[in-house]
C-alpha cells in the first residue's frame, strides 16, 4: 500500500464517483419502501421505522457477507449493481401490483428490502477493496464515506421535494434502477473488460427493460388514474364493471368507484351507522337482512352488531367482494364481515337480481353507488322500488342512500317521491359525513315508520336517540319541493343529479 | 390496466382489416330466405299425392305476426280445431329474433308504439298479455319493463350525438324554421278529420278517412308534396329521408304524400304511465310478441310446412305443404283458410288469385346482429336504445340490452339496419344474394367504426340477415288504388291476411288483417276487429 501515493486517477474518480451514484440509489430504494408501506399499510411511524430497521440490517448482511468474495471485486460490484437494478427499479411498481394478489401483503414487502437492503450492503465494502489499491486508507476512508453521505443527502432532498411529486413512486424506481445500471455499464466501459460478456449483455438487457417500464410506469399510471386523486393510490384496477381505486394519506384510506368517493376510513363509521341502525333498529325480528351494493362490508360490519340471522349480500363486482373479504388491512376496517358464516355474498346485478327475488326480507339496504349514468339511474327508478317493495316483509323496513340533501336538493326528493309512486311508506332523513358532507337517506317501508327511538346497539360512535331525533328534521336549505318520479323511461334522476352536482363542480 | 383479451381482439382485427373479402374479417353467419325452402315451395306447388291427410276447420297459412293474430283471434273465440301452417321452423315471420350468449336479439321488426286509441284491437292483446296493466283515467298503463328505457334515440350529427333523432344543435335559421313549419303541419294532420267525420290518418288504415280530398294524397310523391310546401331545407330532407327509409324501406321519392305524412301524423299514442311517443321494445324485439303469441298458440302451430297451393274443392279449401323436416307431402283439408303469407307468395300457391300481386313490390333490407365486448360510447349524448348517424346510409343501431334493467353495462348485441333503398327492388334483392358474408361484414364493421371509432377492437361477431321482401313499399297509388283494396276485400272461403293488404309495414296492421280474417273466418263482421 503506498503511503504517500498520490490523488485517484481517472478511474478512481469514475469509483468515487459511483460511491456517490450508488448511495443516492440505495437510499431511494428505502425511502419508496418505507413510503410504499406506509401508503398501503398506513401508519407510517411504524411501517417507516421497521422498513429502516429492516433495510440496515440487511445492508449489514450485506457487508457481512463482501467477505466471502475473495478475487476479481470489480466484476463482483458490476454484479451486484446490475441485480440491484434488476431487483429495485421494479420494485415500487411490483409491490404495488401485488398489493391486492396477496394474502399478507408485509411477505412480498419485507422480502424485497432484505433482498435489496443486502445486495446493498455489499456496494461500498466492495468498492472500498476495489479502491483500496489505488488510494491510502485514510484518503480512501475519508472519500469513499463523504460521497457516500453526500449521496445520501442528495436522496433525501430529491426524494420528498422532486421525485416523489413530479415522479411518482413507480417512476421515481425505475429511473434509480436506470442509474444502477448504469454505473455497472459504465465501470464496464471504462474499466479493461476481463471477459465480462455476460455481465455486459445482462446490464443491457435490464436497462432496456427498465427504460420500458419507465415508459409502461406511465401509462400504467394513467390508466389507473393514480394521478387523479388528490392521496397517494395504493391500488387501482379496472374490473369489466368499474373502476376501483384505495388512497392513503396519512391513515385515512379512500375507496373510489370510477372515480367517486365510496368511503373514507376516517369517517365511515358515520355514513354507515346512519345508514344501518334506523332500519335495523326499527325491525322486530331481523331474522332475514338483504343488502343490495355494500361489497365493502362496512353496512355488514354494523348490521352485524345487531342479533340478525341471514345476511345476503348482493355485490356486481367479484373483485371489489373479494378484495374486500381477502385483503388484511381491508378486513381491519369491516372486522372481516363478509367472512361470517352469516353472511352470503352473491357477485350479480342488484336489479336483475331482485326481479328474479322470491324470499322476503326483514330489512334490505340498498347501498349503492349514486344515479351518475343511466345504468346507475335504473337502480333508482320507480320499477327497481317496485321489486324492492315486493321482497320487502310487510313489516320490513328498507332504507336507501339517496345523495346529498343539501348540495343536490331536487336529486334526494326525487328518491323519495319515487320510493312513495311505488306504494312505500318513506322516512326521510339526513346525517353529517364530513368527507361527503351533508348525505341523505330514506327509509321506506309497507306501513307508516314511526318516530320511535330504534334499539341500538352498544358502543356506536355516531349514532345515537338524540341525533336520530334531529335527524329527520330538514330546515329550508333541504325541504322538500315538488319533483319528478324517477322512471326507467324519463331517467329524470339522472338528469338532475348531473345538473346539482354539475353546478357543485362548476 | 389494459385488458389483454381487449388488446389482442384490437390486433387481430387490425391484421385481418387487410385480408381479401373472401375471409369473413369475424365470425358470424349469413341468414335469410333459404334457397332450400324455395326449391321445397316450388316442389309443393307441383302435383303430386300426398302422404298424409289432416282435416281441420280453419288452416292459417303463415304464422307472422298476421298469423299469429288470426291464431290468438280464434282462440279468443274458443275455437280449438285450426293449424297454423308456417315455412320456417320458427313463428314470427319478420318479426322473428336470433339470440347470442349475451344476449337476444331482434332479426328484423324491433318496437311497437304505445297504441293509438283507435287501436283498439291490438290494445285488447296488450291487456291479454299483460303488457298493459291497467288503466288510468281512461290511458293504458304500459308496462314498465317495456316501455324503451331513457335514453331512446341519439343522432350522431357534426361530430357530435344529439339526444333525440332530430338535429337540434347546428341547425341554421333556415332549417329551423323549416322543421317547426314541417311538425306543426303535422300537428294539424295529426287532429284532421275527413268530410266523413273519420281522422284522416288512422292505425289500422281501415279506419281513416276516405275523404277524396286527403286521399288525393296519395296520388302524389311525398318529395312533391314536401316542395309544393316550400320546404327545402337539406337537413329537414335529410330526416324526411331517414323516415321513409326507416318506415317503409323506401328513397321519399318513391313513397306517397299520404304514406309520408301517416308516419308523422298517424299516431296518437297515449299511455297514462309514460309519454305517448314511447315505444315498447325487448332485447328480442317485436319477437318478444311473436314468441308469446306463438306459445299460446303452441298445439296449433306447426313449423316447417311449406305450403304449395291452396285451392277450392267443393265448399271446402285443399291445401298442399311439404313438410321440410320429414319430408313428406302433406294434405289439409279445411273449411276455410287464412293465407298470411305476403301477397307475392299467395298470389303464387292460390290459383284463384293469380295475378292479383300487381302494384304490389317490396323492399329489400340487410339487418346486422352486431356482438360487442363493450358498449358503444362516443362524444356527446350518452348511448341510446336507437342509435343514428345523420351522415350514415344505415339507419344506425338499437342495442339489444337497452332495456335488461342492470346496474352497469357490459358486451352487448348492436341490431343494424339497412333499407337497400338506392336501386330498384330486383336489383337490391340480386345484389342481396351475390355479397358474401365477408363483405357484409366489412360494410357493417366500416359503418359502425364510423359511428363509433371507439368500438374499434370491440366487434366479436356479425351475423347478417337478409330480407328480399320485407315490406310492402308504399309507393304513389297503392294504398288507396283499385289493386291494393281489392286484395284485402275478405269473401269466400280463402282469406288474405298479411300486413301488405294494408301497405303500412307494422305491427298494428299485421294485427289488424289477421284478426279481421279470423272473424271472418268464423262467418263474423270482420269490423268487430276494429270495435
Ligand atoms: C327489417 C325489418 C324491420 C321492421 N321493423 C318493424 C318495427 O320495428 N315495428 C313494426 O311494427 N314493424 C316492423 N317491421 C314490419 C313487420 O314486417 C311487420 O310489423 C309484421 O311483423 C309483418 O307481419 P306479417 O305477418 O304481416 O308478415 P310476415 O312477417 O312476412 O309473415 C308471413 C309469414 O308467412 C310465412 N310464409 C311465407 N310463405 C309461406 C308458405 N308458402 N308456406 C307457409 N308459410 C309461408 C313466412 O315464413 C312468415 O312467417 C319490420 C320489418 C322488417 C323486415
Amino acid at each position: 500500500m503506498a503511503e504517500a501515493a498520490p490523488g485517484p486517477d481517472r478511474a478512481g474518480w469514475a469509483l468515487l464517483a459511483s460511491a456517490f451514484v450508488v448511495a443516492t440509489c440505495g437510499l431511494v430504494y428505502e425511502l419508496l419502501a418505507g413510503t410504499l408501506a406506509s401508503y398501503l399499510l398506513g401508519d407510517s411511524v411504524t411501517q417507516f421505522s421497521t422498513v429502516i430497521g429492516t433495510y440496515l440490517f440487511a445492508m449489514g448482511l450485506g457487508a457481512w457477507a463482501s467477505r466471502g468474495v475473495v478475487a476479481n471485486e470489480l466484476a463482483m460490484f458490476v454484479r451486484v449493481e446490475i441485480l440491484i437494478a434488476a431487483i429495485g427499479g421494479p420494485a415500487a411498481a411490483l409491490l404495488f401490483l401485488a398489493f391486492d394478489r396477496v394474502a399478507d401483503f408485509r411477505l412480498p414487502l419485507y422480502g424485497l428490502v432484505l433482498v435489496i437492503g443486502t445486495l446493498v450492503g455489499l456496494e461500498i465494502p466492495l468498492l472500498m477493496r476495489i479502491l483500496k489499491d489505488r488510494l491510502a486508507f485514510a484518503d480512501l476512508v475519508s472519500r469513499v464515506l463523504a460521497f457516500d453521505y453526500v449521496g445520501a443527502l442528495a436522496a433525501s432532498l430529491l426524494f420528498p421535494l422532486v421525485l416523489v411529486p413530479q415522479l411518482g413512486l413507480i417512476r421515481t424506481g425505475f429511473l434509480f434502477g436506470l442509474a444502477n445500471v448504469g454505473v455497472a455499464l459504465a465501470l464496464l466501459a471504462m474499466l479493461p473488460r476481463r471477459g465480462l460478456r455476460a455481465e455486459w449483455l445482462a446490464g443491457w438487457l435490464v436497462a432496456l427493460g427498465l427504460l420500458a417500464g419507465l415508459v409502461m410506469a406511465e401509462r400504467l399510471e394513467r390508466m389507473a388514474e393514480v394521478a387523479s386523486h388528490d392521496a397517494p393510490v395504493i391500488h387501482a384496477v379496472s374490473t369489466p364493471y368499474q373502476r376501483i381505486a384505495l388512497t392513503r394519506q396519512h391513515d385515512d384510506l379512500r375507496l373510489y368507484l370510477n372515480g367517486n368517493l365510496q368511503f373514507a376510513s376516517r369517517d365511515e363509521y358515520r355514513y354507515h351507522e346512519a345508514l344501518v341502525h334506523p332500519a335495523m333498529g326499527r325491525s322486530a325480528r331481523p331474522a332475514r337482512v338483504l343488502v343490495l351494493g355494500g361489497g365493502d362490508g362496512m353496512a355488514v360490519r354494523e348490521i352485524l352488531k345487531h342479533p340478525v340471522g341471514q345476511i345476503t349480500l348482493v355485490d356486481l363486482d367479484p373483485a371489489m367482494t373479494r378484495l374486500f373479504t381477502g385483503s388484511a388491512m381491508l378486513t381491519a376496517l369491516n372486522n372481516g364481515s363478509l367472512s361470517d358464516p352469516r353472511v352470503r355474498v352473491i357477485n350479480a346485478d342488484a336489479f336483475q337480481w331482485l326481479r328474479a327475488a322470491t324470499s322476503r326480507y326483514d330489512v334490505v339496504i340498498v347501498d349503492l353507488p349514486d344515479p351518475t349514468n343511466f345504468s346507475l339511474g335504473k337502480l333508482y327508478s320507480l320499477s327497481f322500488y317496485r321489486e324492492l317493495a315486493r321482497v320487502l316483509a310487510p313489516d320490513g323496513v328498507a332504507v336507501v342512500q339517496s345523495t346529498s340533501p343539501l348540495i343536490a336538493r331536487r336529486a334526494y326528493w326525487t328518491v323519495v317521491a319515487t320510493l312513495e309512486a311505488a306504494g312505500l311508506a318513506t322516512r326521510p332523513y339526513h346525517a353529517y359525513v364530513p368527507s361527503f358532507g351533508e348525505w341523505g337517506f330514506v327509509l321506506a317501508g309497507h306501513r307508516p315508520i314511526a318516530q320511535v327511538a330504534p334499539r341500538l346497539p352498544a358502543r356506536l360512535r355516531f349514532w345515537d336517540a338524540a341525533t336520530e331525533g334531529q335527524a329527520s328534521r330538514f330546515p329550508a336549505d333541504m325541504a322538500r319541493l315538488p319533483v319528478a318520479i324517477n322512471r326507467l323511461d324519463n331517467q329524470a334522476l339522472v338528469r338532475v343529479f348531473e345538473e346539482e352536482w354539475g353546478a357543485v363542480a362548476g | 390496466m389494459m385488458d389483454r383479451r381487449q388488446f389482442a381482439q384490437g390486433t387481430i382485427s387490425a391484421a385481418l382489416a387487410g385480408c381479401t373479402a373472401a375471409e369473413p374479417p369475424f365470425p358470424g353467419s349469413l341468414g335469410g330466405a333459404s334457397s332450400q325452402r324455395g326449391h321445397l315451395l316450388r316442389q309443393a306447388m307441383a302435383p303430386g299425392r300426398p302422404d298424409d291427410v289432416i282435416s281441420t276447420d280453419i288452416a292459417i297459412v303463415g304464422a307472422g305476426i298476421a298469423g299469429l293474430s288470426a291464431g290468438w283471434a280464434l282462440a279468443n273465440a274458443g275455437q280449438r280445431n285450426f293449424r297454423l301452417l308456417e315455412l320456417e321452423d320458427s313463428a314470427g315471420g319478420n318479426a322473428r329474433s336470433g339470440r347470442t350468449p349475451v344476449s337476444a336479439h331482434p332479426l328484423g321488426a324491433h318496437y311497437l308504439p304505445v297504441p293509438n286509441p283507435e287501436s283498439r284491437g291490438v290494445i285488447r292483446l296488450l291487456e291479454q298479455m299483460r303488457l298493459i296493466t291497467g288503466w288510468q283515467r281512461g290511458k293504458p298503463l304500459i308496462d314498465d319493463y317495456a316501455i324503451v328505457a331513457d335514453p331512446d334515440q341519439r343522432l350522431l350529427f357534426r361530430g357530435r350525438w344529439q339526444e333525440g333523432l332530430l338535429p337540434s344543435l347546428g341547425l341554421n335559421a333556415r332549417d329551423a324554421r323549416e322543421f317547426a313549419a314541417f311538425f306543426a303541419a303535422m300537428d294539424r294532420w295529426r287532429q284532421h278529420h275527413g268530410s266523413d267525420g273519420r281522422p284522416a290518418f288512422a292505425i289500422p288504415i281501415e279506419l281513416a278517412s276516405r275523404d277524396p280530398a286527403i286521399l288525393a294524397l296519395d296520388q302524389m310523391r311525398f318529395v312533391d308534396w314536401v316542395a309544393a310546401q316550400g320546404w327545402s331545407s337539406p337537413v329537414l330532407r335529410a330526416h324526411l329521408r331517414y323516415a321513409t327509409r326507416d318506415e317503409y324501406g323506401c328513397e321519399p321519392a318513391e313513397v306517397s304524400a299520404w304514406a309520408g305524412i301517416h308516419y308523422f301524423a298517424g299516431r296518437r299514442g297515449a299511455a297514462a304511465n309514460c309519454d305517448g311517443h314511447a315505444v315498447l321494445t325487448w332485447p328480442a324485439g317485436n319477437g318478444h310478441l311473436a314468441n308469446r303469441m306463438a306459445q299460446r298458440l303452441r298445439h296449433h302451430l306447426m313449423p316447417g310446412m311449406v305450403v304449395g297451393s291452396v285451392d277450392r274443392a267443393g265448399d271446402r279449401v285443399v291445401i298442399t305443404a311439404i313438410d321440410a323436416q320429414r319430408q313428406r307431402r302433406v294434405e289439409v283439408r279445411a273449411q276455410k283458410a287464412i293465407i298470411a303469407a305476403p301477397r307475392f307468395v299467395a298470389t303464387r300457391i292460390v290459383p284463384a288469385w293469380q295475378g292479383g300481386d300487381a302494384g304490389f313490390s317490396y323492399a329489400p333490407w340487410v339487418v346486422a346482429n352486431v356482438s360487442v365486448s363493450r358498449l358503444p360510447a362516443g362524444p356527446g349524448a350518452a348511448l341510446a336504445w336507437d342509435n343514428v348517424s345523420a351522415t350514415s346510409d344505415s339507419l344506425g343501431y338499437v342495442v339489444a340490452t337497452h332495456q335488461v334493467p342492470r346496474g352497469l353495462p357490459g358486451a352487448s348485441v348492436l341490431t343494424w339496419y339497412q333499407p337497400l333503398s338506392a336501386m330498384a327492388p330486383a336489383d337490391a334483392r340480386a345484389l342481396l344474394l351475390r355479397r358474401s358474408l365477408a363483405e357484409w361484414q366489412a360494410m357493417v364493421r366500416d359503418d359502425l367504426l364510423a359511428m363509433n371509432p371507439d368500438l374499434e377492437g370491440a366487434i366479436t361477431r356479425i351475423d347478417v340477415w337478409r330480407w328480399g321482401h320485407a315490406m310492402a313499399r308504399p309507393t304513389p297509388g297503392f294504398i288507396w288504388g283499385p289493386q291494393r283494396q281489392a286484395a284485402a276485400r275478405l269473401d269466400g272461403p280463402i282469406l288474405g291476411a298479411n300486413s301488405d293488404l294494408s301497405g303500412i309495414p307494422v305491427f298494428e296492421e299485421a294485427h289488424d288483417r289477421g284478426t279481421a280474417a279470423a272473424l271472418a273466418a268464423l262467418g263474423r263482421d270482420p269490423e268487430e276487429a276494429r270495435a
